[in-house]
């Protein structure tokens, strides 16, 4: 996969369809993976990498890279391109200026789930038949491949592009939610009481450091100005000081990307404490799909967000008070 | 859930109310002399969708005990569409707040016309009684508010 | 360093009896910011007025709180007052202690606590209140009437008479509606066609008035003053221009079974149709549903005899737009349809009618030209039933819950007019009540039962038969007598209650205006301001408000008009400050606003922009035309970046409102 695509990126590259091209490389160590902009051929062939770490959704680098002279190249998972059209329905990234080859998505693996097993050194990874095999500085360990998968990927909602100019491998097709289960934690966190739920989110919220992984990773997250930056907004805050303000933060973040989040996942990826913050999002899309019928945010970059639409027979607020254990 | 047993304790309740019906309803039930606790500060906006739930969420941090919305019915909004939006918005809230375990009793919407002064007045009584039984907000509160 | 001043009222003892006005005023002085606090009797009187005036001289005050009553009742007042003592008037906050804390509290104590936090709320909030002026927007000097019937062609003959351009907008080929299907009017027993016509003339003469018939409005933008309309010209297939209404082409169309909707589908018409012979404009248009040539082709024999060659088969639909001042709304009502009437045997019998039908077969233009007789089989009637409020004052689904208001008189002028043509005939009607107020109204009714003997029964019709000989059987209960009736009637006359017209809707939608559950427009006071809607520049004439007869419909055109004249005659209007603005470099370009706007208020441009790079950027921002937005506050919530903020209820000024009431 990573041959056909650098081919492709060299292509294009050569015949003048791009001038840069989005896509990964690769740090210090295998699995620390950081989105990258390539210009040359030669940058390509030393540093473009796409394995089963690149896992990182490039789509929000390309609101300021569409923004720039010239064409870009990105590759795009199925899961990427939602992010991509739901920024371009917001008309934050200039579709013109990006050329989209969509590419095969996961599962991809998280270094974290493998460092748990007390794997360390690692310098590859392969998947056998169900079983990862790692090679490490130390020797090859193994462990079973369904451990290593990364969270996001574990509830995949569709392997299905929405957008491309081009495609890379087959296409595949949208899993439903019973298929995913993507919504099962938001349900038994519903199928809980009050307390049960205000006693888990106590400890999960608790663990926030305010490092803004969650909101710089974010594809939804692309304001100009965040309000919890501006001074003017009167909710501004850079640390929380307080329970309240770990609550605020989380509360008001989700509910900016109400309606517009893909539930892309990396939110709860990228965060240091793992809170399990996708919960929030989803929350909000389960609601939406509930209330006011099925909505898949980045589905297409003309329909109406939920929010920024009504239907004058919408269900009452009292809905909340009305269903459920308290 | 926790109730009070101080009966001492007297909630602070926000109410938000729109400009055209509700504060109008407000201001009714003054004039028929229809009376509900001293406990309810209203606060006019133009529309019930001026409602952004910072200011929800900023009432519970300095201190408010139960915050209600107030508006105009469902296709009697003066900017013809504001409260479908409010409706929508505030549903996701309430939601969400109650998802990471707030009291439902602390948060509500009513929409109450100009000409119902009678159920402006019943409703902040029953709300204000809700949130009086539920105690103090502690589960969303600014302990650097928290009064003395 | 703000300097503000706090006044508190007594209102007599309004307030002061329950709230300790001295003790707000102490407290209040305390806060930060406030230089001066005083109380006062009555700060709306002359004397009070004087003294927030003085202290705005003398303290050079930045800012003024009143605690009085409602800021509906005197927030303009005080404005008015800093106005005039050089203040900016959207300085002036109101704390609301009498409505929203005297009155409804007893306690002293804790009523006087309250009203020291609401004035404390308004102190806060007014520490942030900016300055506002307010902007003057133009009057595009022209008048949009929305439906040519009676009503819309007397408020458009008044908007010409002061002197303004004015538009009719009619969906029906010519105007008229509703009375022009008339026969008489009560209470005088008049011609329609005689005093309705002479009108119809009057609007197409005037050189003031232009008539789009077979139009409809498809869009309406823009704010009082300044609409812009967009009006659909649906194809007639012959050009208005040239058609002389000769009336040739409809006498050789070939095609001669089509329903005549003029008189309720009671004779037929040809597929290329003038409504009446007095109808304006007198043109004639082509029905494409009948009309072989549009079906199959074949034919063309209008195309054929018509002289002046103003049949055109390929003519489309055409959208032009105008812009108007104001927009007076004149859509009228329709009876109901009567379909799920099957106790009355409306659909089984072709001689129960509506009193609509009645009216089209008792006029000399009518199918019978203006004998009475029975559709089914064209004899004279000898017994004939009217049956009052159907569908009317009426708690199930079927019908409407509210009082149709015409049909009480109008059944009285039927039963009155066949008695007189007819004394052979006997006339019953059954009611519930009989509703007669207005000039001469009662005096008509009771000319009908002494004078005219028509038979009025109190008590409801159960059941109507048709039965094998023709005749139909009528069930009904007579109250009074408490027995229950037979009747063996000819004919059967439902007086249909009379709802709003189905484009009634959509329209309210299109101009952002009111309407009750029953699809009236709303008027924006039901007493003091019964002709205006609740949106600026929108004006309600006729039975699109609520039903009426003539006289009051007319009256009700004329009041309209003289509220869209008032609008006309100014240059330019003020507007609201208090709209929402946009901080360009915060704004995402996202559309979120744009999408939330009832008002099409929000554009976007793209600019350029200097970047903290020192690079520059093109980005997409959103900026409101201030004499457009409302100042509803949707899209303040909706932008996820805080870019849009609203005058006079900024975030911040909430946000203060909201401290200061919780501390």
């Amino acid at each position: 996969m990573q041959e056909a695509m650098i081919n492709k990126a060299k292509q294009l590259l050569a015949d003048g369809t791009v001038n840069r091209v989005m896509g990964w490389k690769r740090g210090e160590f295998v699995y620390d993976i950081t989105p990258a902009v390539f210009e040359t051929a030669e940058e390509i062939d030393a540093d473009f990498v796409c394995d089963d770490f690149t896992a990182a959704n490039v789509s929000k680098y390309l609101v300021k890279e569409s923004r720039k002279e010239g064409k870009i190249l990105a590759f795009l998972k199925p899961c990427d391109t939602y992010s991509f059209n739901q920024l371009v329905k917001e008309h934050r990234i200039v579709r013109e200026n990006v050329y989209v080859v969509g590419i095969p998505g996961g599962p991809k693996l998280d270094a974290e789930k493998i460092k748990a097993k007390g794997i360390t050194g690692i310098l590859c990874v392969k998947n056998e038949n169900g079983t990862l095999k790692i090679d490490t500085l130390y020797g090859e360990e193994t462990m079973p491949y369904y451990e290593a998968i990364l969270g996001k990927c574990e509830t995949c909602k569709s392997r299905k592009h929405v957008v491309y100019d081009e495609l890379i491998g087959e296409e595949g097709e949208v899993i439903t939610a019973e298929d995913s289960g993507r919504f099962d934690m938001v349900e038994k966190l519903e199928n809980m009481t009050a307390q049960e739920r205000y006693d888990f989110w106590r400890e999960q919220l608790s663990k926030c450091i305010r490092c803004n992984a969650c909101r710089n990773v974010c594809p939804a997250c692309t304001c100009e100005n965040c309000v919890f930056d501006n001074p003017a907004s009167g909710i501004s805050n850079k640390a929380a000081a307080d329970s309240f303000e770990e609550n605020m933060f989380h509360i008001i973040r989700a509910f900016h990307v109400a309606g517009r989040c893909t539930d892309c996942g990396e939110c709860s990826r990228v965060c240091p404490q793992n809170i399990p913050l996708h919960l929030l999002n989803r929350k909000f899309i389960k609601d939406i799909n509930a209330f006011y019928g099925e909505y898949q945010a980045g589905e297409d970059t003309t329909s109406r967000a939920p929010l920024n639409n009504y239907d004058k027979d919408d269900c009452e607020p009292s809905i909340v008070h009305e269903r459920g254990v308290e | 859930m926790q109730v009070n047993e101080n009966t001492n304790f007297e909630p602070v309740i926000v109410a938000f109310c729109c400009n055209w019906c509700s504060y109008a309803g407000a201001d009714l039930s003054g004039t028929n002399r229809l009376n509900y606790p001293t406990n309810v500060k209203i606060i006019r906006v133009p529309c019930s969708c001026r409602v952004n739930p910072m200011f929800i969420l900023r009432a519970f941090q300095r201190g408010a005990d139960g915050v209600i919305l107030c508006g105009c019915h469902p296709g009697d909004c003066h900017y013809t569409s504001g409260n479908y939006f409010t409706r929508r918005r505030i549903t996701l809230l309430y939601s969400m707040l109650d998802f990471l375990g707030i009291e439902r009793d602390r948060t509500r919407l009513e929409w109450v016309s100009a000409a119902e002064g009678a159920k402006f007045a019943a409703t902040m009584q029953e709300f204000t009684d809700a949130v009086r039984k539920l105690g103090p907000n502690r589960r969303l509160e600014d302990l650097r508010c928290r009064k003395q | 360093m703000q300097r503000i001043g706090v006044f508190v009222c007594h209102c007599g003892t309004n307030i002061a009896a329950t709230v300790d006005v001295k003790a707000v005023a102490e407290a209040l002085g305390h806060e930060p910011g406030v230089v001066i606090s005083r109380e006062y009797q009555y700060m709306c009187s002359e004397s009070g007025q004087n003294l927030v005036k003085d202290a705005i001289r003398e303290h050079n005050l930045t800012g003024v709180v009143i605690c009085s009553c409602s800021p509906r009742m005197h927030e303009n007042t005080f404005r008015k007052a800093a106005a005039a003592a050089g203040l900016n008037p959207y300085l002036v906050e109101i704390a609301n202690i009498r409505e929203q804390c005297s009155w409804i509290h007893k306690d002293i104590a804790s009523a006087t606590e309250k009203a020291v936090i609401l004035g404390k709320a308004a102190v806060a909030k007014v520490h942030l209140n900016a300055p506002l002026i307010a902007g003057e927007s133009p009057v595009v000097k022209r008048a949009l009437v929305i439906g040519g019937g009676i009503a819309g062609i007397q408020t458009a003959l008044d908007i010409a008479e002061a002197g303004f351009d004015v538009d009719i907008v009619e969906k029906q080929p010519t105007i008229g509606g509703k009375m022009a299907q008339i026969d008489k009017t009560f209470p005088t027993l008049d011609c329609a066609a005689c005093i309705l016509t002479p009108k119809m003339v009057e609007a197409s003469q005037n050189e003031k008035i232009h008539i789009y018939s077979f139009s409809e409005v498809t869009d309406v933008k823009g704010f009082v003053g300044n609409f812009t309309v967009t009006i659909k010209r649906k194809a007639r297939y012959v050009d208005e221009t040239k058609c002389t209404g000769c009336g040739l082409c409809t006498e050789k169309c070939p095609m001669k079974k089509v329903p005549n909707e003029f008189n309720m589908g009671l004779d037929n018409r040809t597929a290329i149709y003038i409504p009446f012979a007095q109808a304006v404009p007198k043109v004639a248009t082509i029905d494409p549903n009948y009309c072989m040539m549009m079906k199959t082709g074949k034919c063309g024999v209008c195309s054929k005899v018509c002289s002046v060659g103003a049949i055109d088969y390929k003519q489309e639909d055409k959208f032009i737009e105008e812009k108007y001042g104001a927009i007076v709304v004149a859509t009228g009502f329709n009876p109901i349809n009567l379909d799920k009437y099957d106790e009355f045997a409306y659909n089984q019998c072709a001689d129960v009618v509506t009193s609509l039908e009645l009216e089209r077969l008792m006029n000399a233009a009518g199918p019978n030209g203006g004998t009475l007789l029975r559709p089914s089989d064209k004899t004279h009637p000898h017994t004939i039933v009217f049956v009052q409020c159907v569908g009317s004052r009426c708690d199930d689904e079927k019908g409407k819950p509210y009082c149709s208001k015409i049909c009480c008189m109008y059944t009285a002028k039927h039963a009155m007019l066949i008695r007189e043509k007819y004394p052979d005939t006997e006339v019953y009607v059954f009611y519930i009540d009989v509703r007669t107020p207005g000039k001469n109204f009662d005096e008509f009714y009771r000319r009908a039962v002494e004078q005219y003997n028509v038979h009025y029964i109190k008590g409801m019709v159960g059941k109507v038969t048709p039965k094998s000989d023709g005749k139909i059987d009528v069930q009904a209960s007579d109250l009074i007598a408490n027995e229950q009736l037979h009747i063996n009637a000819d004919m059967v006359v439902l007086a249909a209650a009379i709802e709003p017209d189905k484009t009634a809707r959509p329209l309210a939608t299109m101009l952002t205006t009111q309407m009750d559950t029953n699809d009236f427009f709303t008027e924006a006071h039901p007493k003091l301001r019964p002709v205006e809607s609740a949106t600026a520049g929108i004006f309600l004439s006729g039975a699109c408000q609520g039903p009426k007869d003539i006289p009051e419909t007319v009256a009700q055109g004329s009041a309209a008009a003289a509220k869209a004249i008032g609008l006309l005659c100014k240059n330019s209007i003020t507007c609201n400050p208090c709209v929402a603005h946009s901080n360009e470099l915060m704004c995402n370009g996202c559309s979120a606003c744009e999408k939330v706007c009832p008002y099409g208020a929000i554009t976007y441009q793209d600019k350029e922009f200097r970047m903290p790079d020192r690079t520059t950027a093109i980005r997409r921002v959103a900026s409101v035309n201030p004499a457009v937005c409302q100042g509803c506050g949707a899209c303040t919530v909706a932008c996820p970046s805080g870019a849009m903020d609203l005058n006079g209820f900024s975030n911040s000024q909430i946000m203060a409102e909201v401290d200061a009431i919780c501390k």
